[in-house]
């Protein structure tokens, strides 16, 4: 069986890896390119461990294959973050101690910045709902929450200043 | 945000400073189970059994292993056979003639996935065509599922060699029943004589998965000469090396055990599952072998923690003082014995002042997988009947459930009735604070109802071992054994930081691997924080003494001039003016020609874990069309002892409380008639989502714990145990029936609610 090669860009850079026909992107994340910020913790898209945003859509990425990453944009966890600068998402996320274990966290991250993107004033109720298809079993989101909603005050203020 | 705030004198206890490892897990950096990879690594897969019970009659792994691909087959043949040897570890009893059949089926399958074989193999896809290749016949016994069905006489027999402990005379034949125990303490009949209200009720849990996102995830590598590695997620990398040593008959020195990033344990990782086969096959195809399960293998052939019917009788004069407290409770142990029955019985009326209790437990194995200590292992079963019916009785008496509580509460010297006194405890004061919080007092909208319930649990306390080292520029390292489940790589470092007085950003915390770091139980009981928390301290303490010898060397003054205030050495009072401080930067700048490096150890076996208590605030609202239940408010009021930091703190028990409330309202393990489990994944084994909660208010109460430095109790695992009964009693006080059934979702509901209509 040959593998099929995809050209992609991930996180802004350009990228090519070889899969195979059933992978997962989330198997090529982690397993072609070592980008292992993405998690894998049901593979039925129940659980949101593995989510990334593909041209600016909130998508598991066990529920994608790896082949469709083909020409499209995909931001990970990994790309969260500039340099040593957090996203206020992230900084928010360590002062409010919206982390226990952290298993789940790059995948609230990064559905979290899905939704700042698209409704950067959430309410508490909208953030719950978006938010829904991130499982944490340590938090009981509390502080996720807040950490979010926090983070949305920041991005709206930076962008104020900016 | 970080606040510094200086309450009991502290400079670090007690503030919220952004944890040591916080960067790496926002960043996806931080390498978890699956994250570790070799060169030339093989995938491992299990083969899983689809009968709840059967004889293993023939196993042919040939055809696998003529497979291009597939290096190496294993079956419990390749395990040595081990004797029964019950031995009590973590927080439960443990065989490990049952742990070896629980990874790898010997003779006969007990449960829908029990693992029988496993492949290793160059890739994925191989495997999973080596497992298919497996030929396994068998012979389909009878199964038994429901813990009274197991007990009755003539169910199906799991062990033919499984005899009642507990029980006089001793029984002759086989059951199901592992184990009776009773907790007796004055005169049940008597209390039930002077009882003027009597009230009882049976209640049934079912079982309910940790469900840490994590799966289990190992790496196992053996060299030529024995020597093994493997690197998992664990709560415990001493437990793993332990275990594989066990199982596999190796000795401990060749295996060493690196822990990775844990995704969430909550008990369930106190076992090992994968990591005996991988080193296994390791040793027979002589490559790195990683395994890694679904989320479907976790839930068949992982945790639970029991199912149970729990059968609750109080009797109380009209006042409201009890009288008599009898529970029996009857707990599925799974496939192996050892459920955390005792546990439960032992927490059931643990919040009271009681003259007279009778608790009977059963231990009952059935064709589920085997439990796995979840959070206050057993106590939340309990607790469920005997809140509930607390809270009945409450209404029988008319009065209010919290007055009650606090009437009856266990105080400092009060007897439990499996044994010890209470010394200091904050029980009275979460009920008072409960009473006092707006919450308790707040008005209720239509459909809306308030319950109330309490929760008690052990603490635990243990082996653990940490060191301090101090770095050229002053700074430090605090290497501890204990997986970071949690938040506990802040908490060590900011007990290391408050003695040494040095800010705790200078304190770079990590956890050791198996040989670089002493032994240490494992993370569980809700031991780390008060245990290796005190090994941290004593070796900071040590660390202390020492830089105060070497200012004294260096100053040439006698070692009692020397004091440690603010992270330097500084004169005793009768020696003011006498030197100028010396910093411990300084210090540690000269330690060379002081005498060396500067670090201290201490290995310990902690005592004095402070026992934790919890009341609980919680207002529903019933969709009378659905039967959906809505917790619309919650407040979980604690004796933490004392918060190192209170924003972890208030994040386990807002965890806790949320498992509590899937526990409660959702969670369960479905079966068909032939024994499978129906909904083993996360669409249809329904944990809490975001928007299924509400925020919920953590109110801290600090009632220092006099057997630790700071004062801290456990905190971790108490928080889950009232909220059943509290979601039970806010849906009573709602609409006016008692839900004795967990889960208690739509259908039950709005059953009830016909019921009651009609």
């Amino acid at each position: 069986m040959s593998k099929h090669h995809v050209s992609t860009t991930i996180n802004g850079e350009p990228v090519e890896f070889l899969c195979e026909t059933q992978h997962s992107l989330l198997d090529a994340l982690r397993d072609e390119l070592q980008l292992t910020g993405s998690k894998e913790g049901c593979s039925s898209g129940d659980c949101g461990a593995c989510s990334v945003i593909v041209d600016g859509r909130l998508v598991c990425s066990c529920l994608m294959l790896a082949v469709e990453a083909e020409g499209r944009q995909v931001d990970t966890i990994e790309g969260l973050a500039h340099g040593d600068r957090l996203h206020p998402l992230q900084q928010r996320f360590l002062e409010a101690a919206a982390l226990q274990c952290g298993f789940c966290t790059p995948g609230l991250l990064v559905a979290a910045k899905a939704l700042l993107d698209r409704n950067p004033q959430p309410t508490e109720t909208e953030a719950r709902y978006w938010l829904a298809g991130n499982l944490c079993r340590c938090t009981g989101y509390d502080k996720v929450i807040r950490a979010v909603l926090a983070a949305a005050t920041d991005v709206q203020e930076g962008a104020r200043k900016a | 945000m970080t606040s510094h705030g200086h309450s009991n004198g502290f400079k670090v206890v007690g503030t919220r400073p952004i944890r040591p490892d916080g960067v790496e897990k926002v960043t996806g950096r931080a390498a978890f189970g699956a994250d570790f990879s070799l060169p030339g690594m093989l995938v491992g897969k299990v083969k899983r059994s689809p009968h709840a019970h059967a004889r293993i009659r023939t196993i042919n792994v040939a055809p696998a292993l003529a497979l291009p691909g597939v290096k190496a087959v294993i079956t419990a043949a390749d395990l040595p056979e081990i004797p029964s040897e019950e031995s009590f570890v973590g927080e439960g009893p443990i065989n490990f003639r049952d742990l070896s059949r629980n990874c790898l089926a010997r003779d006969k399958v007990l449960y829908e996935g029990h693992a029988v074989a496993a492949v290793a193999a160059t890739s994925s896809a191989i495997a999973d065509e080596a497992l298919e290749r497996i030929e396994i016949t068998y012979e389909p016994l009878p199964h038994v599922i429901d813990v009274e069905a197991a007990m009755a006489p003539g169910a199906p027999l799991l062990h033919d060699d499984l005899f009642t402990q507990g029980v006089e005379p001793a029984p002759t034949r086989p059951s199901n029943i592992a184990k009776r125990l009773q907790f007796v303490l004055g005169d049940i009949a008597a209390g039930l004589r002077a009882a003027e209200a009597v009230v009882e009720r049976r209640y049934t849990t079912q079982p309910v998965h940790q469900a840490y996102i994590e799966p289990h995830a190992c790496v196992a590598a053996v060299a030529a000469d024995g020597q093994c590695q493997i690197w998992c997620s664990s709560q415990g990398q001493f437990m793993v090396r332990a275990y594989c040593a066990k199982l596999l008959g190796m000795g401990i020195a060749n295996i060493r055990v690196t822990p990775a990033e844990i995704g969430g344990g909550f008990g369930g990782k106190t076992l090992v599952y994968l990591e005996p086969l991988a080193v296994a096959l390791a040793k027979k195809s002589g490559r790195p072998v990683k395994m890694v399960m679904t989320r479907e293998e976790v839930f068949r052939a992982t945790g639970p923690t029991s199912g149970a019917v729990v059968e609750v009788k109080l009797g109380a004069t009209r006042d409201g003082k009890i009288t008599a407290a009898q529970a029996v409770l009857k707990y599925q142990a799974g496939a192996f014995p050892g459920s955390p029955v005792q546990p439960g019985c032992m927490a059931a009326f643990s919040m009271y002042d009681l003259p007279n209790v009778h608790i009977t437990g059963y231990d009952v194995v059935c064709n589920r997988p085997k439990v796995a200590a979840y959070r206050a292992p057993g106590a939340p079963i309990a607790s469920f009947g005997v809140e509930s019916c607390l809270d009945e009785l409450a209404r029988t008496l008319g009065m209010d459930p919290l007055a009650l509580r606090e009437k009856n509460a266990a105080r400092e010297g009060t007897r439990t009735a499996y044994g010890p006194v209470f010394n200091e405890i904050g029980y009275i004061d979460t009920v008072t604070a409960a009473k006092k919080h707006a919450h308790y007092s707040a008005p209720l909208g239509p459909h809306q109802g308030r319950g109330v319930a309490s929760g008690f649990w052990f603490n635990v306390g243990g082996e653990s071992s940490a060191e301090v080292h101090v770095n050229e520029d002053g700074s430090a390292v605090v290497v501890s054994g204990n997986p970071d489940i949690g938040g506990s790589r802040a908490s060590l470092a900011m007990m290391a930081a408050e003695v040494l007085g040095i800010p705790v950003e200078r304190v770079r915390p990590i956890v050791g691997d198996t040989s670089s770091i002493g032994y240490s139980f494992l993370t569980g009981g809700s031991r780390v924080t008060f245990a290796t928390g005190m090994a941290v301290v004593q070796a900071a303490e040590e660390v202390v003494a020492e830089l105060k010898r070497r200012a004294a060397m260096i100053l040439d003054v006698s070692p009692d001039a020397v004091a440690w205030k603010d992270g330097a050495a500084v004169p005793t009072e009768s020696y003011l003016g006498k030197f100028d401080p010396l910093s411990l930067a300084t210090l540690a700048l000269k330690a060379g020609r002081t005498g060396g490096p500067i670090s201290a150890k201490a290995s310990i076996n902690a005592q004095g874990a402070g026992p934790g208590f919890a009341t609980h605030i919680c207002d529903v609202e019933v969709d009378p069309e659905t039967g959906k239940v809505h917790v619309v408010r919650y407040t979980a009021v604690q004796d933490v002892g004392r918060a190192i930091h209170p924003s972890y703190v208030e994040g386990q028990i807002q965890g806790g409380v949320a498992q509590g409330i899937g526990w409660a309202l959702n969670e369960e393990y479905i079966y068909d008639g032939c024994g499978r489990l129906e909904n083993p994944g996360f669409l249809d084994y329904r944990v809490p989502v975001a928007s299924d909660l509400p925020m919920i208010d953590a109110v801290i109460v600090e009632v220092p714990n006099p057997r630790h430095p700071f004062g801290a109790r456990g905190v971790g695992e108490v928080p889950i145990v009232p909220p059943m009964a509290a979601l039970a009693n806010a849906i009573f006080d709602a609409v006016g029936v008692r839900l004795a059934d967990l889960p208690m979702s739509p259908p039950k509901v709005l059953a009830a609610l016909t019921a009651a209509r009609n």
